[in-house]
């Protein structure tokens, strides 16, 4: 229902089955992770002189939530270079798999499974987040940690773990994937299962088996079922947005805390960096300092401790009117869908806020990268102080205000009755008026 | 017959439909109302905002429509700027030295002013706001939002399925 094949399309399947185009597009991204590297290592100190700073916090961070996921889900993993040196030897060849790879294949521990570790990630990013925000060498050195970290893993344990458990990033666009409007799905459920080698199954970077796909979270986009399946049996669909969210959603308390763990950080995020309070920022920015600890211990007790009290009340107010069978537990669980579109909104929400009165920034780094005087798109020395007007007001507010309704409308749908949908509408009210106050108020 | 029966669905669309419409009218008027306001009588203000790494102190000005500010600029530590969102107004302090200026605020809402002159690392997350009347855009972002619960509420409604069972 209302999917629109994209492989259908000649010159799109062509493209997407082809090995070149994301070749290429990967080659540069890898081109550019290692340059943004030597920029932040060797480029001037001053953050917003820095290509390293720019490009990563203000033109790749807010491309993403802007473009990359809203419109194309994890699109972003098929064309990162982080899983990509790793992959080399895994598959033994550059551009294509060529027989038995190196490293050890080892499955990922059970114990270590599910969105724990990247939400943790997540939190670490936002406690030192002030620091890597301005700091072009510590960004330069969490790149290369996180690459060197994703080249080690991948020699010990199978295909893709580091993207599936551990990268941040991937948490966070795995979560928003779902209501984004891309997917891929399995054509004919028959051959499939008449199908005994699962050739899809065994080239999947990221251990899926199309046939099993209910959500986008854990789909990397990268086309390789789509390649070789013999009977052509793979498609890619544009959707509805939040398709994956409804009753059929299964979501776990992984989820949840993932989805906790964003709120919070957008929540936080929004207070430092677009507050009036300069000793907060002060406090977040000197790591290890006694304001630092009390600014950490008030995050992860906003994150662990004031969020996660909420939503449990307001699902403690649902199982009470629900019916019998509904167990606490479970319904913690089941809501857990709702916090994506109000998530996902809220970020976007910020990144207008943030990275529009920024974007000056952007040309004169790319004009001068590494601080030497060089001039190369004739940009260098313009970026100026930057202003909001009440046009990025109001875009910010249509986007909270269609958070709200989003996330109000899948509460029903999940719900038994109107009245139980009530107190998980009203934490989602409550935490967009908690936005709303912090970026317009 | 064939135009009749376009019509039938145009107006059907219409009547379940109608309650979207309805909120997209609410939410325009939401939007752009004229909300009165008490109007105080302006009068001059002389503001002293101290900047020093990474704050304005006070952070936030509250101020009514047509008042003439002066403002003083001390910069606390080293050299900061203060330039302000929406209205052309910059002004740049040496260290322990104060600037002053005015302007009229002519302009209502919220406006961020921000630090002009790079002084560390935080420096682009340096803020104040300034409050021109009340924040009318706030109320009305409220407004919306609850609008928006209750759409969410509405909008789930199977509308006229009963209706079409008896008129069958
Ligand atoms: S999960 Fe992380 S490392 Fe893996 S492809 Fe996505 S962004 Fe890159
Ligand atoms: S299901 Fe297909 S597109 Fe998705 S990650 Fe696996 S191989 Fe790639
Ligand atoms: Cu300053």
């Amino acid at each position: 229902m209302n999917r629109i094949d994209l492989t259908r399309f000649p010159t799109i399947n062509l493209l997407l089955r082809s090995r070149w185009p994301q070749f290429l597009i990967r080659a540069i991204t890898l081109a550019g992770f290692v340059f943004t590297i030597l920029a932040g290592l060797f480029g001037p100190v001053v953050g917003s002189h820095n290509f390293a700073i720019i490009f990563v916090w203000i033109a790749w961070w807010s491309a993403l939530k802007l473009f990359f996921i809203p419109f194309g889900g994890r699109s972003w993993c098929s064309i990162c270079p982080i899983p990509m040196p790793g992959e080399w030897m895994q598959q033994r060849g550059v551009f294509s798999p060529t027989g038995k790879g190196f490293g050890l294949g080892k499955r990922w521990p059970k114990k270590l499974r599910g969105n724990w570790l990247q939400a943790g990630g997540f939190l670490l990013i936002g406690l030192f987040g002030a620091v890597t925000l301005t700091s072009a060498k510590v960004t330069a050195i969490i790149l290369f940690s996180i690459i060197a970290l994703a080249f080690i893993l991948s020699l010990i344990f199978e295909r893709r773990s580091f993207c599936n458990y551990l990268c941040p990033i991937g948490g966070f666009t795995g979560l928003y994937a779902q209501a984004s409007p891309v997917e891929v799905r399995v054509k004919e459920k028959q051959i499939c299962a008449e199908h005994s080698e699962k050739t899809c199954y065994t080239a999947c970077p990221w251990g899926q088996y199309p046939l099993a796909l209910k959500s986008s979270a854990d789909c990397g986009l990268c086309m390789e079922c789509l390649r070789v399946c013999p009977s052509d049996n793979i498609m890619v669909n544009l959707r509805p947005w939040g398709s994956d969210l409804g009753q059929k959603a299964k979501h776990n308390l992984g989820d949840v805390f993932l989805g906790l763990v964003m709120l919070a950080s957008v929540l936080v995020d929004s207070a430092v960096f677009l507050g009036t309070w300069g000793q907060l920022k002060s406090a977040a920015y000197e790591v290890g300092s006694l304001p630092w600890l009390i600014f950490a211990g008030v995050f992860l007790i906003i994150s662990l401790g004031v969020l996660p009290g909420l939503y449990s009340a307001a699902i403690w107010g649902a199982v009470r009117v629900g019916s019998a069978k509904t167990t606490f537990r479970k319904t913690l669980s089941k809501y857990g869908q709702v916090l994506v579109p109000l998530g996902l909104m809220s970020w976007i929400a910020f990144t207008v806020s943030f990275a529009f009165v920024k974007f000056s920034y952007v040309l004169p780094v790319i004009s001068d990268p590494f601080g030497w005087g060089w001039n190369l798109i004739g940009m260098s020395g313009t970026a100026s102080i930057g202003q909001s007007t009440s046009w990025s007001g109001w875009i910010q507010i249509l986007l909270l205000v269609i958070g709200l309704f989003w996330s109000s409308k899948v509460t029903q749908q999940i719900s038994e009755s109107k009245k139980q949908a009530l107190p998980i509408v009203a934490f989602s009210g409550l935490f967009t008026v908690s936005m709303l106050w912090l970026l317009i108020g | 017959m064939k135009f009749q029966v376009a019509d039938s669905d145009l107006i059907n669309r219409i009547k379940n439909d109608w309650w979207f419409f309805v909120l997209l009218i609410l939410g325009l008027l939401i939007i752009f109302v004229p909300l009165p306001q008490a109007q105080a009588a302006p009068i001059d203000r002389h503001l002293r905002i101290e900047a020093s790494m990474y704050q304005f102190t006070p952070g936030v000005i509250k101020v009514n429509k047509g008042d003439k500010i002066t403002l003083d600029l001390v910069a606390m530590d080293v050299v900061h700027g203060l330039s302000l969102d929406g209205y052309d107004f910059e002004l740049t302090a040496d260290p322990g030295q104060t600037k002053t200026a005015a302007f009229i605020a002519e302009k209502t809402g919220v406006f961020r002013f921000r630090c002009s002159v790079a002084c560390g690392n935080l420096h682009p997350f340096m803020i104040g706001k300034l409050q021109v009347g009340p924040n009318l855009m706030f109320i009305r972002a409220m407004l919306l939002g609850i609008l928006a619960m209750g759409a969410a509420f509405w909008s789930l409604r199977k509308p006229f399925s009963n209706l079409k069972e008896v008129n069958n």
